[in-house]
């Protein structure tokens, strides 16, 4: 079973080096116990485009789809066996990036 | 057998199977939603037959067979014709037998996913009390004034988030399991406060179906993990309330203050019961929790033939402990009132006065002052406090008490 563990944040800075150490250590746990199954930091929503090729043509609008003051700013896909580890994990997950996380399983 | 016996048969086979059946099939389709449908729908199988068939010897293992039959007919409906294969494992029983040991039970299980802590409270409230207690929709969003379809929504949506989530049907890791019943009692407390001190102008004031199935659940939990102290504390502090009831309302709808109940109409074997469960806890445990604390104060309450006997230093004590353990302003309040009694109302209405500002909306906060100004001569005072306990009090009762109270001031 997959679950995506998204960051929310809504603090300007990015990650701080202690903060960063404590990632890759989460990091390295996950993919040493089989939990891990992609990650990432995004840059800043104000570098997102939006497209919506809907239409006659693609349309390209500069700027994140929603302006709000919490926003994405970094996920993991990890695999469990159930949400009691996978809620286990993002408690460590969001300890160690020092931010607020969801957890929300894949179809 | 007539019909009235088969109506009450099918009642008590309700009461003590409902949870069974429902656990047994969630663990055999991993599916509440199914579980529940196929449970419901025996139960109505047994209305229709048992009156002309007559009660079967093992009602619980009828309403099991009969449940999963009925889940099984509309699996495969749901499934594809072509998909065989799932078919055949639908087919194949793979249930393990039953074990023996209590924490095995199956519906322990079902009452840990009910009360799973990525739920919502009102949420786990509102699942216990249907998959666990076997009550109805319709029942429960009666308990809580909530829409019948507003409870249904609610209900669909937690099993729709147990199933994709995949929220676990198992008993918690010994790692686990202290905060995770401490989340079921929570549950449990939670029902039963909304039955002892009902909210809302149009109930009554204490709702005994409320308080009745709390109990009921409890002392289920009780039986499922004997060794949990504070399962054994919550069940004896339900006990030693309940068996104030009759006597905490008042022929005329008034809430009646502890000090001037009829103590001979307390429920003598509720609080023989309740007490047998505080001394059994007492012996053994070096560091109770909350609720086996409650339960001491409780028990020195209902130890008392006469409100002036009651040992207001071991209430004191007892709340001092609890005040370590948890430090809240209604934990204080609380203790306030027991000062009173002990060191006299002045000094209860210093501790009292310091609480302000994280109880200001309370209405018990005003209450108590208003008591306590009322016994310092401070009428004005008193009455402005009344006035505002009176505005934020919810139980039709306790408005009532507060009423006269105020009315009563010179």
């Amino acid at each position: 079973m997959k679950y995506l563990v998204s960051v929310i944040d809504d603090t300007a800075g990015a990650a701080t080096p202690t903060e960063m150490a404590a990632i890759d250590a989460f990091n390295d746990r996950l993919e040493s116990q089989g939990y891990w199954v992609f990650a990432g930091g995004l840059a800043a929503p104000g570098t997102a485009t939006v497209i919506d090729n809907r239409g006659a043509e693609a349309l390209f609008t500069d700027g994140p789809f929603v302006e709000s003051k919490e926003y994405l700013a970094g996920f993991w896909i990890i695999e469990a066996a159930d949400l009691d580890v996978a809620l286990k994990l993002a408690a460590e997950g969001s300890r160690a990036c020092n931010r607020k996380v969801e957890v929300r399983p894949f179809q | 057998m007539n019909a009235v016996d088969v109506r009450e048969a099918i009642t008590q086979v309700h009461h003590d199977e409902w949870a069974r059946v429902v656990a047994s099939l969630a663990r055999r389709f991993g599916d509440l939603d199914i579980a529940e449908d196929a449970t419901a729908e025996a139960f109505a199988t047994a209305v229709g037959r048992w009156p002309a068939d007559g009660v079967p010897p093992n009602p619980g293992a009828w309403l099991t067979t009969t449940a999963k039959r009925i889940a099984i007919d509309r699996l495969r409906r749901e499934y594809k014709r072509d998909d065989k294969q799932k078919e055949a494992q639908l087919l194949y029983d793979d249930d393990p037998p039953e074990p023996l040991g209590p924490i095995e039970d199956v519906r322990l299980r079902l009452i840990f996913t009910c009360c799973h802590p990525a739920l919502a409270m009102e949420t786990r409230v509102a699942l216990t009390l249907r998959m666990v207690g076997g009550l109805t929709v319709p029942e429960i969003a009666r308990a809580f004034l909530v829409q019948e379809t507003a409870m249904e929504r609610r209900i669909t949506r937690a099993k729709a988030k147990i199933k994709a989530a995949r929220i676990p049907y198992r008993v918690p890791s010994a790692e686990d399991l202290p905060a995770r019943v401490s989340a079921v009692l929570a549950v449990l407390f939670l029902v039963f406060n909304e039955g002892y001190l009902a909210t809302g102008p149009g109930t009554d004031p204490v709702r005994h179906d409320l308080t009745a199935e709390a109990i009921r659940l409890t002392r289920l939990i009780r039986l499922l993990l004997p060794e949990d102290g504070e399962v054994a504390g919550l069940l004896a502090l339900m006990l030693l309330i309940e068996a104030r009831r009759t006597a905490r309302v008042s022929a005329g709808g008034e809430l009646v203050s502890l000090d001037e109940q009829d103590r001979g109409a307390w429920d003598a074997a509720l609080i023989a019961e309740g007490h047998r469960l505080v001394r059994e806890r007492l012996a053994i445990e070096l560091n109770p929790g909350r609720y086996q604390i409650l339960a001491a104060i409780n028990a020195v309450h209902t130890s008392a033939r006469d409100v002036r006997d009651t040992d207001w230093s071991q209430v004191v004590a007892l709340y001092d402990q609890l005040v370590r353990l948890d430090p809240s302003p209604i934990i204080a309040l609380n203790r306030a009132i027991a000062v009173a009694e002990l060191d006299g109302p002045e000094v209860a209405l210093a501790i009292v006065d310091d609480l302000e500002d994280s109880l200001a909306a309370y209405h018990a906060y005003h209450a108590t002052r208003a008591d306590l100004l009322r016994r310092l001569s401070r009428s004005q005072q008193s009455r402005d406090a009344y006035d505002k306990a009176i505005e934020l009090a919810g139980n039709t009762a306790e408005t009532a008490y507060l009423t006269r109270r105020r009315d009563q001031l010179r």
